[in-house]
């Protein structure tokens, strides 16, 4: 089946994407802030943000709001996102890395930079989804010039920001890729989990194409950088190194 | 319980062969009249990566000796009672045999057809001395670090993820897609997408190294050529490593709806002391691909560190 011919009745949302809000590290309206570590000065600081969410928080029941409160707790070990772990929907679309969208008349597939995570959204042989996973299981149609996707079968691992809001594993997701012109999108991300909230909500937020010649992202296989986060407490603590092992073009381990 | 073994062919020379495969059937084609690579793809074959090294320069079997070679491959043998094959899972219990996928004929002997002999070339002194260093130092710091062990070990790259792609023991699917610029070329292990433009554009900045390095390609005629630039000079066949310098050409030709002959050159003169080239075809099959989470469930890392810490504190 022809693989251009996607963009001939519908938007044509081929090309390298990206959002640009400071939302990613949390959704809620929050002033600036200290990060979790201070061992990066300014650097690891919470910019301000007047949020991305209808109606302004999120209406956790009270027993999801104390596990976000947990999360919040932990989130400098505990975020997936400081483990390299696939992010999930709706996290990778927000999250400050480009993502790219190849276009096909059967499937919308979608390659993030961050832990070169992806997904298909299947435009056609929709199906429920077969088992939970990380990145979720999507199904997607056009509405006028609008791409929805329903995405389920998610694993309720993955969290929604860098302040712990998360999502079950009953989550459903239902996202809103709209064009407003040939560069920008309104994405639209409506979350529907009542084992976690009191009544479905919505995040939305422009994202951005990468207008310069021949936009690519590079990998950015994150795994390399959490190792020491994830599994430095098991290194040998004489451990030395010869040089010889730079698999990182960084000779030290210990 | 069962296991698979690949065992060395003993096979008598015979001097003629044949070349499967047919170019004369219509191709599924893209809106701009490309050939049409998408959809899921079988890389399980039986044909060993190095050719053994009884067969000599036989580069092809008779069909006849394929057979018979095939068949000695996809045998499941008994295992052992008390060995570690026997408490393994065993393969052909969740479909990961090989003779329970799809494969396309290749009646080659081995996938290195150049040099001759099918084997890959001599390294270079320099490049066999620090596979020494490296092999030494590794049997000493194996379970020192995380960072110290394997890089599939590690979740970051399996060695057939190449390029060169190749075929490994168990699921050996890949996924296609194709648009009018682009096709990323996606296999079911470690399942990270090798995105290529098809513009032949400029690679990267010679200091950007990337575990699959950096891949352009264009259209030879009906040919797709990608090349491959930019390692990180930690990968390739993880041992012998290729240089930061390496360059790996790739050709994926559509013989026919269901077959892609796939073809590749290896150019490291600073690690080989010859190119070397490969070929092996691809077999349609179905799909979905299913979420490959290598690192996200890596509790082995944690068991094999973990369990090197023990051990010191008992034998001090």
């Amino acid at each position: 089946m022809p693989a251009a011919a996607a963009a001939a009745t519908t938007p044509d949302l081929n090309g390298v994407w990206q959002a640009m809000t400071p939302a990613y590290w949390d959704l809620e309206p929050h002033a600036a802030r200290q990060g979790a570590t201070e061992i990066l000065g300014a650097i690891g600081a919470v910019p301000p943000h007047k949020g991305i969410i209808d109606g302004g928080t999120i209406p956790y029941l009270p027993e999801a709001l104390a596990r976000r409160d947990a999360n919040f707790a932990m989130r400098r070990t505990e975020d997936p996102e400081a483990k390299c772990f696939r992010p999930g929907v709706p996290r990778a679309t927000y999250m400050p890395y480009p993502f790219q969208i190849f276009q096909t008349d059967e499937e919308i597939f979608i390659a993030y930079q961050y832990a070169m995570a992806t997904r298909s959204i299947a435009m056609t042989d929709h199906m429920d989804a077969p088992f939970d996973s990380w990145m979720g299981w999507s199904n997607g149609h056009w509405e006028d010039n609008t791409l929805v996707v329903e995405v389920s079968g998610l694993n309720g691992q993955t969290w929604l920001d860098r302040a712990g809001n998360f999502t079950s594993a009953n989550a459903r997701i239902t996202e809103r890729y709209t064009p407003i012109d040939a560069d920008h999108l309104v994405y639209e991300a409506t979350i529907d989990d009542p084992d976690t909230f009191s009544r479905p909500w919505t995040l939305s937020l422009p994202l951005y194409r990468h207008i310069q010649d021949e936009p690519e992202f590079l990998e950015f296989k994150c795994v390399e950088f959490a190792e020491e986060l994830m599994y430095g407490h098991l290194t040998k603590p004489s451990d030395t190194d010869n040089g010889v092992n730079d698999a990182n073009g960084d000779s030290t381990n210990d | 319980m069962t296991s698979f073994t690949v065992r060395a062919a003993g096979l008598a020379l015979v001097l003629v062969s044949l070349h499967a495969g047919a170019q004369d059937e219509a191709i599924p084609r893209t809106g701009n009249g490309k050939p049409d690579f998408q959809g899921y793809w079988s890389m399980t074959t039986v044909t060993p990566f190095e050719r053994p090294v009884s067969l000599g320069d036989k580069a092809f079997f008779t069909p006849e000796e394929f057979a018979a070679f095939e068949a000695e491959r996809l045998e499941v043998e008994e295992t052992v009672q008390g060995t570690q094959a026997d408490v393994h899972y065993g393969f052909d219990d969740y479909g990961l045999h090989p003779s329970q996928n799809v494969r396309a004929t290749n009646l080659r002997t081995s996938i290195i057809y150049e040099p001759a002999n099918g084997r890959l070339p001599d390294m270079t002194p320099e490049a066999a001395a620090m596979r020494a260093e490296k092999q030494a130092w590794y049997a000493e710091h194996a379970t020192d670090s995380a960072k110290n062990r394997m890089l599939q070990e590690r979740c970051i790259v399996w060695p057939h993820n190449g390029p060169p792609m190749l075929p490994t023991g168990y699921n050996n699917n890949a996924k296609v897609i194709q648009t009018a610029d682009h096709l990323v070329f996606m296999q079911e292990m470690m399942q990270d997408p090798r995105i290529i433009p098809l513009d032949g554009r400029d690679p990267v900045a010679a200091s950007i190294g990337q575990w699959y390095g950096h891949s352009v390609g264009q259209w030879d005629g009906d040919t797709l050529v990608v090349t491959t630039t930019n390692f990180t000079g930690l990968t390739g066949r993880q041992i012998p490593t290729f240089s930061t310098d390496a360059v790996v050409t790739e050709r994926f030709t559509l013989e026919s709806p269901e077959t892609i002959l796939y073809q590749f050159t290896v150019e490291d003169p600073a690690t080989f002391v010859s190119h070397w080239s490969g070929e092996f075809r691809m077999q349609k099959t179905t799909g979905p691909m299913f979420e490959y989470a290598c690192h996200e469930g890596n509790y082995g890392i944690v068991d094999v560190l973990s369990a090197a810490r023990a051990a010191e504190q008992e034998t001090p």
